[in-house]
C-alpha cells in the first residue's frame, strides 16, 4: 500500500513548524529527509503505513523530555518506537507527527544479584537482557518470538508474552519499576527494588501495556529469578487436535505446570514440513511441544508424567529429546512455524486471539470452519498451555478481494473468542489493528474509563493518539 | 528478524541502514513513491551485501537479487556519478577486470614495484603524501603480489597418480590468482589426492561477481558467457570454486542468463555443477588426512558469501576437524562480516575498519594462532587486521591446511614455517 506518503508542499510547511526541534536537540538526532524517515513509516504489522514528519533518535531522558515539552506546546503527535516489531500497528506513525525512536538507548545499567533486579534502558533488546542476566546464573523468563531485536521498552508498552507464559507469566509479572517521561516532559519513577510495596496507586502497572499512550518508558527495572538447572523437551503427535487439547487439560488438572505447551495444527504442520523437512507426519492433526524445566529430579519426573498423559490421550507417538541438540531439533517444529507460513504467500497476518484453556479445542475447530467459509488459508499454532492462539492468515495484501474476506473472517474469529470468554489480543496489543473490536470485548463503560484516564495523563492528546481507541 | 544480524544497523541503529529499511526504500521506488536519488544510491553502497539478513529472514526474501538490481538501478540513474568515481569504475570494472591478461600484467608491474624495493623506498620517503588522500590510505593495504600466478603453478590438465574417478574444472579467480595463487595450487592438490582429474584453464576471465555486486549486470553477463565458453559444464563432473564471494555469484549463472536463449541451458547446467570446494569434498567423502605438519588451536571465520550466500557452514569445519592435531575453536560471531565485502573496504573505509577491529578482537579472544577463512577478500582483511593490531596470526584457507596435512603424510618435515 502506498497511502500516507506526503507531498513536497506539506514537508515545507511542516519543517518550519518543526524547525525549533533541531535547536532543542544535539546534532545527529533529527531525521527529516525522505530516505531517512520512510523506513519508519511502518512497524511489524502487515499493510499499515503512514509517513511521519520527522524521526528523533533520542539518546537521553533529557532529550525525550525536551521533545515532549515541545510537542505538547505545539500539539504535535508523538509515536514512541523501539525496533518496530509490533504486530498490532502500535508504533505506526501518526501522519506528519514525530516518531521518537529509543533504539539507541540500549544500555543494560545493572544486574543486581543481591536483590535479583536488572536495570536497563528502554531500547535494550530483550535478548541482550536475557543474556546478561543468564551470565550471572539468573533468568528473565518472558521470551517473545522477536526477542532478538524487540526492545524491553516495547515489551513493556505491549505487555508482551512468549512461549513460557503458562508457567512464568508475561512481561507485567517481571516489571519492578519504570522511569517514565510524561506528556508535559516531566520525569517520574514508579516502583522500586522491593518485592512488596503498596504505597499509593500502582502507577507502574498502568503504564504496562499502555502502548505508549500514557507516557514514554525510558528505563525498566526487572525482576529476575534463578536460572532453572535442567530442561527436558518432548514432542507428541496426534491424529486429532481434540486429543492434544484434552492432553493439555489433563496435564493442568493433574497439577502439572510445564514451562511450555505449544501446538501446531495440520495446516501449519504441512507448511513446516515443506519448509524445514523435519519428519513430521503430514496427516497428523496436531503436534504438541512440551517442555519441563526446574530441578533435575523434578524435571525427570514431570517429563515422564507428560509422556504418560499424552499417550493416555491417544498420542500416536511421543518423542523425548535425550540431548540439548535433540531438544533443539524438536523445538524447531514450533520455532519455524511462523517462517514456514510466511514463505507460502506474500502477506502473513498473525493474530493472537486468546481463550480460556478449557475452550481451546473448540476455538481451533471454529477457526477451521471460518477458514473454509471464507475460502482462506489459516494456519493455527500457538501457546496451548495458556489458551493463546495464533491463527495466521496467509494471503496477499495486493489482492483486495481476498483481503476483504480476511477482514470478515478475522472479525468472526474475534467475535467467537469474545463469546467463549476470551480476548481479542493475548499478547500483541490493540494498536490500530484491533481497535475496531475493542468495544465489543470491553463495553462502552470500560472504554470510557480508559478515555478519562488517557485524558488525565495526556490532556493534549499527543501521545500515540488513535491507538487502542479513538479520542471521544 | 533481520535487524540484529545487520552490521550497519548494529552500528548506527538507523532503519535506513537496515535490510528492512533498504527494502522499504527499494519498494518505494518500485511503487513510484521515491526517485532513485543520490541518498538512495549512497545507501545501496553503504550496505555490505553480506547477506546475513537473508539467512535470518523468516519469509525467505531474496535480498541478494534485489540488492544487485537496486545497485544497477543506481548506476543507470547516474545519481552517484562524479568524474573520479566514473574513472575508477571504468578503469577497474569495465577495463581491468574484463581483461584477465591485462590484469596479470598490472599484477606483474605491482609485483616488480614491491620486490624491487620501490615500495619500501616509496614508503620510506613518504612519497605517499603526493597521492590523493583516498589512495594514500589504500597504499598500505595493497596486498603483496606473488611471484608466480596460478597458471605458472598449475598445469592445464593434471591427473591423479592413482587414476581419475572424477573430472573437475578449477576456477582460479582474478584477485586470488595474483595475490593468493598458492591456494589454487593447494586446491588442485587436494582434488588430486581425492582422485579427481583437474582441468584448470590457464587464462580465466573474472567470474563477474565484482560486476554483479556493483551494479554492472550486463558486464557480469558477458563474463559469465566467457566462462561457459571456456569450461563446458557438460564435460565435467563439477566446477570447483574455492572463494566464497565468487562461488556465491557463480552459482547463479542460471538466473543471470535465463533470458539468453543461446546460453540458458548451459548456464543451468553450470549452476548445477558449480560446487564450493568444501561442499564438494564432503559430498564425495574426502579422504581424512593421516598426518599434520602442526598441531594446536585453529579458528574459523566464515566468509559471508560462503555461509549466507551459499549456506556452506558445516563443511569447512568438518574439513578442519579432520586434520589430526588441529583443534577447531569456534569464533564468536563467526558469521559477522569482517568488513572486506568485495571492495567495501575501499569504498567505505570507516565502517570496514570498525568491522575489522571487531573481528580481530574476537579472533584474539580465541587465542588461536591460525585463522582459517575461505575468501580472498576476508583473507586479506584479516591479514591487514592482524598487522594493524600487532597480532601474530597466520591466515590460511581451510584447503591449504588440508593440503599441508596430505603433504605431511609423505614428508613429515614439509611445510614447516610456510605462511
Amino acid at each position: 500500500m502506498s497511502h500516507g506518503i506526503i507531498n513536497g508542499d506539506l514537508v515545507t510547511t511542516l519543517s518550519s513548524r518543526l524547525a525549533p526541534l533541531s535547536q532543542l536537540l544535539p546534532p545527529g538526532r533529527l531525521l527529516h529527509e525522505k530516505e531517512d524517515i520512510l523506513p519508519y513509516s511502518f512497524d511489524g504489522t502487515a499493510s499499515l503505513k503512514t509517513m511521519p514528519a520527522v524521526v528523533v533518535m533520542a539518546e537521553s531522558v533529557d532529550e525525550i523530555s525536551a521533545v515532549l515539552k515541545f510537542a505538547q506546546a505545539e500539539r504535535i503527535p508523538v509515536v514512541t518506537r523501539g525496533s518496530g516489531t509490533g504486530l498490532s500497528g502500535g508504533s505506526v506513525p501518526v501522519q506528519d507527527g514525530i516518531v521518537l525512536c529509543l533504539a539507541r538507548m540500549n544500555q543494560i545499567l545493572e544486574v543486581d544479584t543481591r536483590n535479583l533486579v536488572a536495570r536497563a534502558q528502554a531500547g535494550a533488546t530483550t535478548l541482550s537482557i536475557s543474556e546478561a542476566v543468564e551470565a550471572k546464573g539468573l533468568f528473565y523468563p518472558p521470551d517473545p518470538s522477536s526477542m532478538k531485536i524487540s526492545t524491553i521498552g516495547g515489551n513493556v508498552a505491549e505487555n508482551s508474552g512468549g512461549l513460557r507464559g503458562l508457567k512464568y507469566g508475561v512481561t507485567r509479572d517481571y516489571v519492578m519499576g519504570l522511569q517514565v517521561v510524561l506528556a508535559d516532559g516531566g520525569v517520574i519513577f514508579t516502583g522500586n527494588r522491593c518485592v512488596k510495596d503498596v504505597a499509593g496507586y500502582n502507577l507502574r502497572d498502568l503504564f504496562i501495556g499502555s502502548e505508549g499512550t500514557l507516557g514514554v518508558v525510558t528505563e525498566v527495572w526487572l525482576k529476575l529469578i534463578p536460572k532453572p538447572a535442567a530442561r527436558k523437551t518432548l514432542l507428541a503427535l496426534y491424529d486429532d487436535m481434540e486429543d492434544a487439547a484434552q492432553t493439555v487439560s489433563s496435564i493442568i488438572e493433574q497439577k502439572i505446570i510445564p514451562c511450555t505447551l505449544e501446538f501446531l495444527d495440520n495446516v501449519t504442520i504441512n507448511c513446516v514440513e515443506d519448509y524445514a523437512k523435519i519428519g513430521l507426519p503430514r496427516d497428523a492433526g496436531a503436534v504438541l511441544l512440551m517442555e519441563s524445566d526446574g530441578h533435575p529430579a523434578a524435571v525427570t519426573e514431570e517429563a515422564e508424567a507428560l509422556a504418560r498423559i499424552a499417550k493416555e490421550h491417544r498420542a500416536r507417538e511421543v518423542r523425548v529429546a535425550q540431548t540439548p541438540a535433540e531438544a533443539a531439533a524438536l523445538a524447531t517444529a514450533r520455532r519455524s512455524a511462523f517462517s514456514a507460513l510466511a514463505r507460502i504467500a506474500p502477506t502473513t497476518i498473525l493474530e493472537d486471539a486468546t481463550v480460556p484453556r478449557s475452550e481451546l479445542a473448540r476455538m481451533v475447530r471454529r477457526i477451521n470452519e471460518i477458514a473454509q467459509k471464507y475460502r482462506l488459508k489459516i494456519g493455527t499454532f500457538g501457546h496451548m498451555g495458556d489458551g493463546n492462539l495464533h491463527p495466521t492468515f496467509v494471503t496477499d495484501e495486493r489482492n483486495t478481494e481476498e483481503i476483504h474476506r480476511v477482514e470478515e473472517a478475522m472479525c468472526e474469529i474475534f467475535e467467537e473468542a469474545i463469546a467463549l470468554g476470551g480476548t481479542i489480543t493475548g499478547e500483541h496489543g490493540v494498536g490500530l489493528a484491533k481497535k475496531p473490536f475493542l468495544e465489543k470485548q470491553l463495553g462502552a463503560e470500560v472504554l470510557d474509563v480508559m478515555r478519562r484516564l488517557k485524558k488525565s495523563f495526556d490532556p493534549a492528546g499527543i501521545l500515540n493518539p488513535g491507538k487502542i481507541f479513538d479520542a471521544a | 528478524m533481520c535487524l540484529p544480524t545487520c552490521p550497519t544497523y548494529d552500528d548506527t541503529k538507523l532503519e535506513r541502514n537496515s535490510p528492512r529499511g533498504r527494502i522499504s526504500l527499494m519498494r518505494a521506488i518500485a511503487d513510484g513513491n521515491l526517485e532513485a536519488t543520490k541518498e538512495f544510491g549512497k545507501e545501496m553502497y553503504f550496505c555490505l551485501g553480506c547477506l546475513a539478513c537473508e539467512t535470518a529472514c523468516p519469509a525467505g526474501v531474496d535480498y541478494a537479487h534485489m540488492f544487485e538490481i537496486a545497485r544497477s538501478e543506481v548506476e543507470r540513474s547516474g545519481e552517484l556519478d562524479t568524474p573520479k568515481r566514473n574513472i575508477i569504475r571504468t578503469l577497474t570494472l569495465r577495463f581491468l577486470f574484463m581483461r584477465p591478461r591485462l590484469l596479470r600484467v598490472v599484477g606483474r608491474l605491482l609485483w616488480i614495484y614491491q620486490v624491487t624495493g620501490f615500495q619500501s623506498l616509496f614508503r620510506a620517503l613518504h612519497l605517499n603524501r603526493l597521492l590523493p588522500r583516498d589512495f594514500r590510505e589504500l597504499e598500505p593495504i595493497t596486498p603483496t603480489v606473488r611471484a608466480r600466478f596460478s597458471h605458472q603453478l598449475i598445469a592445464p590438465t593434471e591427473k591423479p597418480a592413482s587414476g581419475a574417478k572424477r573430472k573437475v574444472a578449477l576456477l582460479t579467480g582474478c584477485v586470488q590468482d595474483l595475490v593468493l595463487p598458492e591456494i589454487n595450487r593447494d586446491t588442485a592438490d587436494v582434488l588430486l589426492a581425492n582422485d579427481c582429474e583437474v582441468f584448470t584453464p590457464p587464462v580465466q576471465p573474472c567470474c563477474g561477481s565484482l560486476h554483479g555486486h556493483n551494479g554492472e549486470l550486463e558486464l557480469a553477463r558477458t563474463l559469465a558467457r566467457q566462462q561457459i565458453d571456456l569450461i563446458d559444464p557438460f564435460s565435467v563432473d563439477a566446477i570447483i570454486s574455492n572463494a566464497g564471494g565468487c562461488g556465491s555469484h557463480l552459482r547463479h549463472y542460471d538466473r543471470l542468463l535465463e533470458d539468453d536463449p543461446n546460453y540458458r541451458e548451459a548456464a543451468a547446467e553450470w549452476s548445477k555443477k558449480l560446487k564450493d570446494i568444501h561442499e564438494y569434498l564432503v559430498e564425495i567423502g574426502f579422504r581424512k588426512p593421516l598426518a599434520s605438519p602442526r598441531s594446536g588451536p585453529v579458528t574459523y571465520h566464515e566468509s559471508c558469501h560462503l555461509s549466507h550466500g551459499q549456506h556452506i557452514i558445516s563443511q569447512p569445519r568438518e574439513i578442519l576437524r579432520s586434520i589430526p592435531g588441529l583443534q577447531l575453536v569456534e569464533l564468536p560471531e563467526s558469521q559477522w562480516c569482517c568488513g572486506s565485502a568485495g571492495i567495501y573496504n575501499i569504498t567505505q573505509p570507516e565502517m570496514a575498519a570498525k568491522l575489522q577491529k571487531r573481528k580481530m578482537m574476537h579472533i584474539e579472544g580465541t587465542g588461536a594462532p591460525v585463522a582459517a577463512t575461505a575468501n580472498p577478500g576476508c583473507h586479506l582483511q584479516l591479514e591487514n587486521g592482524a598487522k594493524n593490531s600487532h597480532l601474530s596470526l597466520r591466515v590460511a584457507h581451510p584447503i591449504t591446511l588440508l593440503a599441508e596435512a596430505y603433504r605431511a603424510e609423505k614428508n613429515p618435515q614439509a611445510n614447516h614455517g610456510r605462511s
